[in-house]
């Protein structure tokens, strides 16, 4: 895109201190100062560009009279009210339905050319949709680099506090009361106490788990915003506190022969 | 008397080597040199082969903390850790048990009192694999909070509940390992759960466990997944994985 194009200070100095990125601070400007000279005087473009819409190519799709709130000699666009203008969107837009991207831009074959309606220095092409985006590197690079250190400098500290455990040797016939699955497990151990295990055990985490890998095609639900999405947010964090709350109570809250015991009264029985 | 060659005059000399031109692509910035221009961050990115994980550019909002918690590269780098950590256990330690041949258990001890940072190593291993099996679950749960596994992420997600649950195999293979009460009887338990699918239930526990009941044989068959087969598997979903976000659109959002 051509530079040394005006831009509006104004606009520009208030988006950047607003936080917007350089470059949609700097568009926005440029398109600013566009409409802004555009207002102060309809110039011979757009007069000449409505013109040829009007008499040298006839949109074919045209309702027949559409032009009629207009009159046939109307001088330039900066004439029209608002509401005429809107009208003239909505008739135009009509028109032009089938033309699939509803943007106007037809191209040859299409109902209705309306590029040439703006003058060149205020078309701004944009392929695809405009994101905000920054370099992987330096700035995702250096932030993963801190992450994966924080995380071994964690690693390091806590192993050197805390040793692994390492109990006595395996003994198949002396059986540790209680004998508990690692901590991933003890929600679904949990789980085997309330119900047979042919549910508990298998049915049920296999349900979920499939339920899991059948997720996005169950929710078809397009938007991402929590505000929009209350049930599966709802849902999902009842699966959470479910699945969180059989987890501590089977580690924390169940003692010799799984009964329930206090942590803070008679001890906690947990491996990790 | 010939002039001594100046630091610079060394590294051009390098810079030109035959050697050194194999090594690095055309355009690497390690040939030419890194000045902080968008071409040269483009070309960090491009042409290295850690850093091309991720595109040239990404969105901004996914560098906040408060977007990704950085979980998903936690799993990863955790994954790397245990990586690391177990191919050094590995040398210290035989998959053998039963009378007179208590290897296993008797490596473990081995390691936490006469290898060098034996003990230091090994407490790294286990309290990465928790943490790892934390992290991949968090994980799970912002990417749902955020809708991320909506179209064109269904796959990804899929994907990525199959990288869940190997975990907890890779996790629930290893906890065995130690072969002291505490691994014995958790998997005990463990493979008793197993033990009650419908129809298959004692052929599934046979299955896991190589025998009727927790012996050397489980041992070694779990020995096998735990450090061969199912990281290769995980690592062929992971590769998977990274490149459908990357082929997706890159990370979710914004909001």
């Amino acid at each position: 895109m051509a530079e040394g194009q005006p831009i509006d200070q104004q606009v520009y100095d208030d988006l950047i201190a607003r936080g917007k990125s350089e470059r949609v601070a700097l568009a926005k400007a440029r398109a600013a100062a566009v409409r802004k000279q555009r207002q102060a005087e309809p110039d011979e473009t757009t007069t000449s560009t409505t013109e040829r819409a009007q008499g040298g190519v006839p949109a074919a799709s045209e309702p027949a009279g559409g032009r009629d709130p207009e009159g046939a000699g109307q001088p330039a666009r900066g004439a029209l009210t608002a509401e005429q203008r809107r009208e003239r969107v909505q008739q135009a837009l009509a028109g032009g339905g089938q033309d699939g991207n509803g943007n106007g831009h037809g191209g040859p074959g299409g109902p209705r050319r309306q590029m040439p309606l703006a003058p060149p220095s205020g078309v701004q092409q944009i392929k695809g949709k405009q994101e905000d985006k920054v370099y992987t590197w330096p700035h995702l690079i250096a932030s993963e680099f801190v992450a994966l250190l924080t995380i071994l400098a964690f690693l390091v500290v806590f192993s050197s506090l805390v040793d692994a455990p390492l109990q006595e040797l395996a003994n198949p016939t002396e059986s540790p009361n209680p004998a508990k699955a690692p901590w991933y497990f003890l929600g679904l151990q949990e789980l085997l106490l309330y119900f047979h295990p042919m549910v508990a055990g298998v049915t049920l985490p296999g349900v979920m788990a499939a339920g899991l890998i059948a997720l996005p095609y169950l929710d078809r639900n397009p938007s991402q915003r929590p505000e929009n999405r209350k049930t599966a947010v709802t849902i999902y964090t009842l699966f959470m506190v479910f699945w969180g709350t059989l987890t501590i109570t089977g580690s924390f809250f169940r003692g010799p022969g799984l009964n329930w015991v206090w942590p803070w009264v008679d001890g906690i029985w947990f491996n990790l | 008397m010939s002039r001594i060659p100046s630091a610079e005059d060394v590294k051009r000399g390098v810079q030109d080597s035959v050697v050194w031109r194999s090594i690095f692509r055309p355009g690497s910035i390690y040939r030419s040199g890194y000045r902080d221009t968008s071409r040269d961050r483009a070309l960090a990115a491009m042409n290295n082969v850690l850093y091309h994980l991720h595109p040239v550019k990404v969105k901004r909002h996914g560098l906040k903390l408060s977007y990704t918690y950085c979980l998903g590269g936690s799993s990863f780098f955790l994954f790397i850790v245990l990586t690391v950590t177990g191919i050094f256990l590995m040398f210290f330690y035989t998959p053998a048990a039963g009378t007179g041949t208590e290897l296993a258990y008797a490596d473990m001890q081995q390691l936490t009192t006469s290898v060098p940072f034996g003990e230091l190593v090994r407490n790294m291993h286990r309290w990465s694999a928790h943490l790892m099996v934390l992290t991949t679950f968090l994980h799970m749960a912002r990417v749902f909070y955020h809708g991320a596994y909506k179209p064109p992420r269904e796959f990804n997600w899929v994907v990525g509940v199959i990288l869940l649950l190997l975990t907890l195999l890779l996790a629930f293979t290893g906890y065995l390992l130690p072969w002291d009460q505490l691994a014995l009887w958790a998997i005990v338990v463990g493979a008793d759960i197993a033990g009650f699918t419908p129809v298959f239930g004692e052929e599934v526990r046979f299955l896991l466990l190589g025998g009727a009941e927790v012996g050397p044989d489980t041992l070694l068959r779990w020995y096998v997944l735990h450090v061969l087969a199912l990281p290769f598997v995980l690592t062929i979903f992971l590769a998977v994985h990274f490149w459908r976000i990357r082929k997706d659109g890159g990370i979710s959002g914004p909001l």
